[in-house]
């Protein structure tokens, strides 16, 4: 016991020890930390400021001028026609394939590997390799969705891609690149959950499935949906892939509606594809064009973002059982 | 079983004979558990006999949760966790090839340590376990209003049936998964330490539950409360550990089985009275 030193002071007179405790927290490392921090975080929501400040000022004589236009027109070579048609249909119908394809089977086999796999040396390989997958660069998938999804569909009739180069093509290359990301963010959040949650369950009698499908699932809900969303997000900002698997740069062969399936099996573009188009356009006219084009995608993504947080915080509201 | 009782107004019987009149619903015969091939509890015998209050007791660490949690195969869920020896309830062996585990928890309820209600409203509590084992609809009412009326928390919640579990305080929390577990009709309840997150009010209200259930339930109790164990339970089994001279781990035995007011006055093994009187070193 004399050999520790004592951590308050031996001087307890009455003035010494209001003068520590009423010191107010004034640790100038404690303060100096919270500066530091406070510091980060808004040069990072000024950098993020300055660049949508930026882009919304160059796009906004084209926004506010002939924003029906140049939603309804497609990709075009001349600066006061071009519009961006024909790249958000693409990008509407990538991301209807992300969510069908990756979504569901991303989430199967999360619930898979955390709830059913028992740990072997074959799981845990499993889950290495997902975790590699997830830091492969995108123009890997791309050169992977030319050969495997490009080379099936151009089937028996193709010759080099021309049948292949798909919206369908796009889509599943794309799914492809997000699963290893919603498989990993699904399992984190399906391993948070408490396992007293699960013993409820099956203290009552309920079946693996049972536990996963009442109780597992919706307390995990709001973790699995942020963190898909995310990758959903992140997918469709993708060009490298795209551009391997052909998507268009230029006027695409068809005038199919934003709605009409029968595009799936045709050529297609991106509104990625089309923001690099525009930005590698020589002459001034194309600036606003460029930031009107990126201001929209800002706001297909910003949507997505604004639907996750809203379903995250309506599960979550459920989850404390509001 | 009423010659004896008979006999025993007469006087003319002690009372040791007296009490072996229940049946036996479980028996644990020669039971030890492993986690992977550390022996966690070893050479179990405990008959466990039909509407009685079975007690556990003994220091930490010494095995019961994981004993309990082998009688309805909980620990299942454990990977590595392993039975040796023979759990039987109504004489099937529990761990037999083609024993289906699910159906055991439904017979041998479950409540835990901490209270861990569903996070979702009071009657879906209790009407989720009835609902997977095919109760229908229509009978939801009446049978949320009994488990809750059995499990002594009715009048508290008869009016927010609606509101999440969540919102109840700890005590009542437990109440409701009393009311949770006995909602499927079980036959025997496991209770692992149901109050050790309780105050003394909220344990004393989940005293006088566990006496009501005896009649319709069999219930085993874990407790590291001597008192408890003394109040409440007809039967009292004490563990301890031991170091195992092999491989230097402390593996948690059975010293000693028997009635309660024989374990807490005349116990036969000196560790169990040096526990029950306060001298456990
Ligand atoms: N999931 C587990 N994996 C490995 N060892 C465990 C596990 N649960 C408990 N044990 C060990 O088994 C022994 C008995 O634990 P437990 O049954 O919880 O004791 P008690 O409930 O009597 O305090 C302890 O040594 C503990 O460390
Ligand atoms: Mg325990």
């Amino acid at each position: 016991m004399t050999l520790i030193s004592p951590m308050v002071d031996k001087d307890k007179t009455a003035e010494r020890v209001r003068a520590r405790i009423e010191s107010g927290g004034r640790d100038p490392k404690d303060i100096g930390f919270r500066w530091l921090m406070l510091a980060t975080l808004l040069f990072s929501l000024l950098v993020l400021a300055v660049l949508v400040v930026d882009v919304v000022g160059d796009s906004w004589s084209v926004l506010s001028s002939r924003l029906g236009d140049f939603l309804a027109n497609p990709l075009r070579s001349r600066s006061d026609e071009a519009g961006v048609f024909t790249g958000l249909r693409g990008t509407f119908w990538i991301g209807i394939f992300v969510i069908c394809l990756s979504f569901p089977i991303g989430i199967g086999a999360a619930i898979y590997l955390e709830e059913y796999a028992t740990d072997s040396w074959f799981t845990r390989l499993v889950d290495v390799n997902i975790r590699n997958l997830a830091g492969v660069p995108s123009v890997v998938y791309g050169i992977l969705g030319f050969t495997i999804f490009v080379g099936l569909l151009d089937g028996p009739f193709g010759e080099d891609g021309a049948f292949g180069k798909t919206t369908v093509a796009g889509g599943l290359t794309l799914a492809v690149l997000s699963l290893p990301v919603v498989i990993i963010t699904s399992a984190e959040a399906i391993r948070a959950v408490p396992q007293s949650l699960r013993e409820a369950g099956y203290g009552v009698g309920a079946t693996k499935w049972e536990v996963v499908r009442n109780h597992v699932l919706p307390y995990a809900a709001p973790g699995i949906l942020t963190g898909t969303l995310l990758s959903l997000a992140r997918a469709l900002g993708e060009a490298a892939p795209l551009i391997l698997v052909g998507a268009i740069r230029g006027r695409l062969g068809s005038n199919a509606g934003f709605f009409e399936l029968g595009q799936l099996r045709e050529q297609f573009t991106a509104m990625p594809i089309l923001i690099t188009e525009y930005a590698t356009k020589p002459g001034d006219d194309w600036v606003p064009v460029t930031a009107a084009a990126i201001v929209i995608l800002l706001l297909v993504v910003l949507g997505f973002n604004a639907v996750a947080v809203l379903l995250r915080n309506r599960f979550e509201a459920k989850r404390e059982g509001k | 079983m009423t010659e004896v009782r008979a006999l025993n107004v007469d006087d003319t019987l002690s009372d040791d004979i007296v009490v072996d009149d229940n049946r036996v619903v479980m028996d644990v015969e020669d039971v030890s558990v492993y986690y992977g091939d550390f022996r966690a509890v070893r050479d179990v015998h405990m008959p466990v006999r039909e509407h009685e209050i079975t007690a556990m007791i003994g220091p930490s660490g010494c095995g019961k949760s994981t004993m309990l949690r082998s009688l309805n195969r909980m620990n299942d869920l454990i990977e590595g966790a392993r039975v040796e020896g023979r759990i039987t309830y109504q004489g099937i062996d529990l761990y037999g090839p083609k024993v289906d585990p699910v159906e055991v928890r439904r017979r041998i309820g479950m409540v835990f340590q901490k209270p861990n209600p569903f996070p979702k409203s009071i009657e879906e509590n209790i009407t989720f376990g009835p609902r997977i084992a095919g109760v229908p609809k229509s009978e939801f009412p009446e049978l949320v209003e009994r488990s809750l009326r059995s499990a002594a928390i009715w009048d508290e919640v008869k009016d927010r049936l609606k509101d999440s579990a969540l919102g109840l305080s700890g005590g009542q929390q437990q109440r409701l998964c009393i009311a949770r577990a006995i909602a499927t009709t079980p036959d025997v309840l496991l209770m692992d330490e149901p109050c050790s997150a309780l105050d003394p009010i909220a344990t004393g209200r989940i005293e006088d539950l566990m006496q009501q259930l005896k009649d319709d339930y069999t219930i085993v109790i874990v407790t590291h409360n001597m008192q408890q164990a003394a109040r409440v339970s007809d039967r009292c089994a004490f563990f301890t550990t031991e170091i195992d001279a092999t491989n230097d781990r402390r593996t948690g035995q059975l010293v000693e089985y028997d009635r309660t007011d024989k374990i807490f006055s005349n116990p036969a093994d000196e560790r169990t009275e040096n526990y029950v009187t306060g001298r456990f070193g």
